[in-house]
C-alpha cells in the first residue's frame, strides 16, 4: 500500500508538468495582455513594465523561468493585484475557501448519507419521497439563485444572519448552506441508490436469514456497501469545492481563491491563472489518491501491488 | 414414526405485480420430521424455493405469505422480524445456491460465521473464535488457522459453499434448508459438497430440507420427495417407491428429461464459415509498470478449428479452461493473436469499426440469463437493440413486427415484449437471449453455456429450440459447455480443452465411444455415470 502510495505521488510529477505546461502556452494563445487597459500606457512606461515581468524575452524562455520559479514555490507576482504575489493571494485566500468548502462537504456527507440511507430503507414511502423531490429540487437550482434568495431571506428581511461579508461563524452560515444543498442533494440520492442495491444482495439476505438483528443488517451488511459510490463522487467534488466558488465568493462577498480564475483569466493575469491551475490539479491529484485509499480500506477486494 | 418438527399447511405465497396479484405457491402441505431429509423437487417457477423463503421471512417486498407453517409450537408466518430472528440462523438455517455472492465479500469469513453464533449462540467476539475453527474444520476447509481471516474473494465456489455450510451448522440447528446448494459448482465439486453433508447429517443429525432440480441428489440423499410444479405439490412420497414408480405424468416426465437425440452432421462440402489458426489469448496477471516484468497467463494456446456452415462444434472443458475465451477470441471480443478468418474476411487484426458491419452476422449467447439482460428495459427493448444499430432506418412499426416474429420464434408469446427481464424463469429469459441473437438472422452464433443455468427438463427444451432454429436458418453453432449429456445431443465435433489447449477433437460419435485422451476418459466416465444414473431412476 505504501509502495503503491508513493508509486502514485511519483507519477503526479509529469502530470503537473503536463498541466503546467499546457496551461502556460494555453493562456498566451489569448490575444491581449496584463498591461492592456482602456487608455494605452505611455510606450516607455509598457517597455520598462515588459522589461521588469521578462515580457520581452522569447516565450520559452518565459516558460522555463516560471518553472524554475514555480520549483522554489514561487508562483510570481499578481498583475491585476499589484501589490501581491500570487502566493501572497493564496495564502490569505485558500484558508478560507478551505473552510467554507470543507464544511460543506461534511455537512453533504452527513445529511446526505443519512437522509438517503432513510429513503433507501422506507422506499416508496412518503419519507422515500420527500427525500427524492426535497433533493431533486437541491440538483436543479442553480447556486446563483439559491444564494442571493438565502441572502436576501435570513440576511435582509429576517436579519437573523449577515447577507454578506467574512469573519464571524455567522458570516460563513449561509455561504456554506448554498454549497451543501446540491451536495447534500447528490450524495442523497447517490445513497439511496447505492442502499437500495445492496439491500437486494444475496449478502443481506444470507444476514436476514441468520436473523441478525436490524442494525447489524443495515448498517454492517448494507450501508458500508453503499457508501462505496459516495466516495469516489466526493473526490473530485471536495477537490473543486476546497479551492473555492466563483458564485458564492461574489455574491456573499467573501475573500476565497474562487475568484481568482474568472479574474484572472478576464485580466490576463498570466500569473495568477497559472496559479489557480497548479493549486486546483494539485488538489485533484490529492484527493483522487485519497478515494483510491480510502476505497481499499473500505472493499478488501481492492488491492494495489 | 416420529412427530414432525415442521408442518406446513396451506401455505400460499402471491406476488403484487403490474399483472397484477401472482400466486406463486398455491396452498402446499409438508412434513419435516427430526433427522430426516426431504427433498423439494421442481423446475425453475414451480415455487420450490419461495415456498421456504416464505417460512423464513424472506420474500421480495412484494411477497405475501398466508396459510401456515409451524415450527415446532411456533407459527412462523406472520411472526414479526424480531420473533422470527429467534428462530432463523438458530433453529432453522439455509444455505442458498449462489455460493460466489452469499457473503459479505466485504468482511473476512471468520468474522461472519461467527455473527449468528453472537447474536443467536450467545458468545463472545472472543469467545467464538475457537468455535468458528471448529466449525471451519467440521466442513473441511484446509487451514483453517489461516482461512479463518480470508475475505470470501480469497476462496473458491466449493470453500464458499463450505464456509456458508460452517454458518449454517453454527448454532446445531434442528432444521437445515439447501436450496440449489450445488447448483453454481462444478461436477467434481458438486459431489464433494453433497458428501459433506451427508456426513455432517450423519454426525450432527439435523434435518435437511433440500430444494433441488437434480433428481440424481434427489435420489442419493433423500428419505422422501415432494415434486413440486407451478406452486402445487403434484406427487409426494418415499424416494423410492416415486422412482420406482411415479404416479403423476409430470413426475415422469421429469425423470425422462434428458436430452435426447443428435445433431447429423453438415456435409462435406459445406462451405468453412469461421476459421481460427494457431490463436493465442494472454492475459496479463501481474507486473507491468513500475511493478517489474509483466507476467502473462496463456489462457488460449495455439488452438485451431474450422466451423463449416450448418455445424455444431463443441467445445468441452471445466471451468478455467479456456473454452469462452477461445469464443471470444473467435468473434474478435478479445484481442488475440493468430489468424481468424470469417467468410471472405481477414479479421484476425480487425478493430471495432472493422468488425462493426460484421457483427449482425456473428452473434453470442451468454450463460447467465440473468445477467446478460438489462433489468431496465423491456425484452421488447432488449430483443431490438441491435436491429437499431444494423439497421437505423428500420421504422418502429418493422421493428416491433420484427420482435414479435423473434419472440414467436423462440416459443415466447408476444405479449411478453412489455415485460421486463426480472419477470421471466430462467428458461424465458435464455429463450429471451436467444432471440436476441436471431431477430439479427446472423450466421455464426457462440452459445457459451447457455443450458447450464437451467433446469434439466428446461434445458432439453432450450436444446431443441436451437436445433430447430439451426436447421431453420442453416446456422453454425460454436457451442461451449461443460456438460457432456447436452454436449453430445448439440455438436457435431467436438473439441476437448484443458489449460488452453486442445487435447482431444473428433466427430461427437467418435469423441464419446472412443475417447482417446486420458482427460476425456475421465470426463466421459463421470458423464457416464451420471446418465446411468438417471436411465436406471
Amino acid at each position: 500500500m505504501l509502495s503503491y502510495v508513493l508509486r502514485r505521488l511519483a507519477s503526479a510529477i509529469p502530470t503537473m508538468f503536463i498541466i503546467v505546461t499546457l496551461s502556460f502556452f494555453m493562456i498566451r494563445l489569448a490575444p491581449g495582455g496584463p498591461f492592456d487597459i482602456e487608455r494605452p500606457l505611455d510606450p516607455l512606461i509598457l517597455e520598462n513594465l515588459n522589461k521588469a515581468y521578462n515580457f520581452d524575452k522569447p516565450l520559452w524562455q518565459q516558460y522555463l523561468l516560471y518553472l524554475g520559479n514555480l520549483l522554489q514555490g514561487d508562483l510570481g507576482p499578481s498583475f491585476t493585484r499589484r501589490d501581491f504575489s500570487v502566493v501572497d493571494l493564496f495564502s490569505t485566500g485558500l484558508p478560507v475557501s478551505i473552510q467554507i468548502g470543507l464544511s460543506a462537504i461534511v455537512i453533504a456527507l452527513i445529511l446526505g448519507t443519512t437522509l438517503g440511507a432513510i429513503a433507501a430503507l422506507r422506499q416508496n414511502s412518503l419519507t422515500d419521497y420527500g427525500v427524492v423531490g426535497v433533493a431533486t429540487l437541491g440538483i436543479t437550482i442553480p447556486t446563483f439563485v439559491i444564494a442571493p434568495i438565502l441572502s436576501l431571506a435570513f440576511g435582509v428581511m429576517l436579519g437573523w444572519l449577515p447577507a454578506g461579508g467574512w469573519g464571524t461563524w455567522q458570516h460563513m452560515v449561509l455561504p456554506v448552506a448554498t454549497l451543501a444543498l446540491p451536495q447534500t442533494a447528490i450524495v442523497a440520492r447517490l445513497t439511496r441508490g447505492a442502499t437500495i442495491e445492496a439491500l437486494r444482495s444475496n449478502h443481506v439476505r444470507t444476514a436476514r436469514a441468520y436473523g441478525l438483528p436490524p442494525f447489524v443488517v443495515v448498517v454492517v451488511h448494507t450501508l458500508r456497501a453503499a457508501i462505496l459510490p459516495v466516495v469516489s463522487y466526493l473526490g473530485p467534488t471536495a477537490a473543486s469545492l476546497l479551492t473555492g466558488s466563483v458564485v458564492v465568493e461574489t455574491i456573499f462577498g467573501i475573500p476565497g481563491i474562487g475568484r481568482y480564475f474568472v479574474q484572472g483569466a478576464l485580466g490576463r493575469d498570466y500569473t495568477l491563472v497559472m496559479g489557480t491551475v497548479v493549486v486546483i490539479a494539485l488538489f485533484i491529484i490529492v484527493f483522487n489518491l485519497i478515494v483510491d485509499i480510502l476505497y481499499a480500506l473500505l472493499d478488501p477486494r481492492v488491492r494495489y501491488d | 414414526m416420529a412427530e414432525p418438527i415442521l408442518t406446513v399447511r396451506g401455505l400460499t405465497v402471491d406476488f403484487q405485480t403490474n399483472d397484477g396479484v401472482v400466486r406463486a405457491v398455491k396452498g402446499i402441505d409438508l412434513d419435516v420430521r427430526p433427522g430426516e431429509t426431504v427433498a423439494i423437487v421442481g423446475e425453475s417457477g414451480s415455487g420450490k424455493s419461495q415456498s421456504m423463503m416464505a417460512m423464513m421471512g424472506l420474500l421480495a417486498s412484494n411477497g405475501r405469505a398466508s396459510g401456515s407453517a409451524r415450527y415446532r409450537d411456533q407459527e412462523l408466518i406472520g411472526l414479526s422480524d424480531r420473533r422470527l430472528n429467534r428462530v432463523r440462523g438458530a433453529k432453522i438455517t439455509m444455505i442458498f445456491q449462489e455460493p460466489m455472492t452469499s457473503l459479505d465479500p466485504l468482511y473476512r469469513i471468520g468474522r461472519q460465521i461467527a455473527e449468528p453464533l453472537v447474536h443467536h449462540g450467545g458468545y463472545s467476539k472472543a469467545k467464538a473464535r475457537p468455535r468458528v475453527l471448529e466449525l471451519l474444520r467440521l466442513v473441511g476447509i484446509p487451514d483453517p488457522e489461516r482461512r479463518i481471516d480470508a475475505y470470501p474473494h480469497e476462496l473458491s465456489g466449493g470453500q464458499r459453499q463450505r464456509v456458508m455450510i460452517a454458518m449454517a451448522l453454527a448454532n446445531d440447528p434442528d432444521i437445515l434448508i439447501a436450496d440449489e446448494p450445488t447448483t453454481a459448482l462444478d461436477v467434481t465439486i458438486q459431489a464433494q459438497i453433497l458428501k459433506l453433508l451427508a456426513d455432517l447429517q450423519t454426525k450432527l443429525g439435523m434435518a435437511i430440507v433440500f430444494i433441488t432440480h437434480d433428481l440424481g441428489i434427489v435420489r442419493r440423499f433423500a428419505d422422501r420427495v415432494y415434486v413440486m410444479r407451478s406452486g402445487e405439490v403434484v406427487e409426494q412420497g418415499q424416494t423410492e417407491t416415486l422412482f420406482t414408480t411415479p404416479g403423476h405424468p409430470y413426475t415422469k416426465m421429469l425423470l425422462a428429461a434428458e436430452p435426447t437425440g443428435r445433431k447429423a452432421p453438415p456435409p462435406a462440402n459445406a462451405p468453412v464459415l469461421l476459421e481460427g489458426r494457431d490463436v493465442e489469448v494472454s492475459f496479463k496477471i501481474g507486473g507491468g509498470f513500475l511493478a517489474g516484468p509483466t507476467v502473462y497467463l496463456r489462457a488460449v494456446d495455439h488452438i485451431s478449428l474450422a466451423l463449416r456452415r450448418g455445424q455444431t462444434v463443441g467445445i468441452v472443458g471445466e471451468s478455467g479452461s479456456g473454452k469462452s475465451t477461445l469464443g471470444r477470441a473467435l468473434l474478435r471480443l478479445l484481442p488475440s493473436r493468430g489468424s481468424i478468418r470469417f467468410e471472405t474476411h481477414d479479421i484476425s487484426n480487425a478493430d471495432r469499426d472493422d468488425m462493426r458491419p460484421l457483427r449482425r452476422e456473428l452473434q453470442l449467447v451468454f450463460q447467465d440469463p440473468f445477467g446478460s439482460l438489462s433489468p431496465r428495459m423491456t425484452v421488447g427493448q432488449v430483443i431490438t437493440e441491435g436491429l437499431l444499430v444494423h439497421e437505423p432506418s428500420l421504422p418502429a412499426r418493422e421493428r416491433d413486427r420484427r420482435a414479435v416474429e423473434a419472440l414467436r420464434e423462440v416459443g415466447l408469446d408476444p405479449v411478453m415484449r412489455n415485460r421486463y427481464p426480472h419477470e421471466f424463469s430462467g428458461g424465458q429469459r435464455q429463450r429471451i437471449a436467444i432471440a436476441r441473437a436471431m431477430i439479427l438472422k446472423p450466421k455464426v452464433v457462440v452459445l457459451d453455456e447457455p443450458t447450464s443455468a437451467l433446469d434439466r427438463s428446461v434445458q432439453k427444451q432450450i436444446v431443441d429450440l436451437l436445433r430447430t432454429l439451426q436447421k431453420a436458418h442453416d446456422l453454425s453453432y460454436i457451442f461451449i459447455s461443460h456438460d457432456l449429456a447436452v454436449m453430445r445431443a448439440m455438436a457435431d465435433y467436438i473439441i476437448v480443452m484443458q489449460r488452453g489447449r486442445i487435447v482431444e477433437e473428433g466427430p461427437t460419435e467418435e469423441i464419446f465411444d472412443a475417447p482417446k485422451d486420458l482427460y476425456t476418459q475421465t470426463l466421459m466416465a463421470a458423464a457416464i455415470d451420471q446418465t446411468r444414473f438417471r436411465q436406471t431412476a
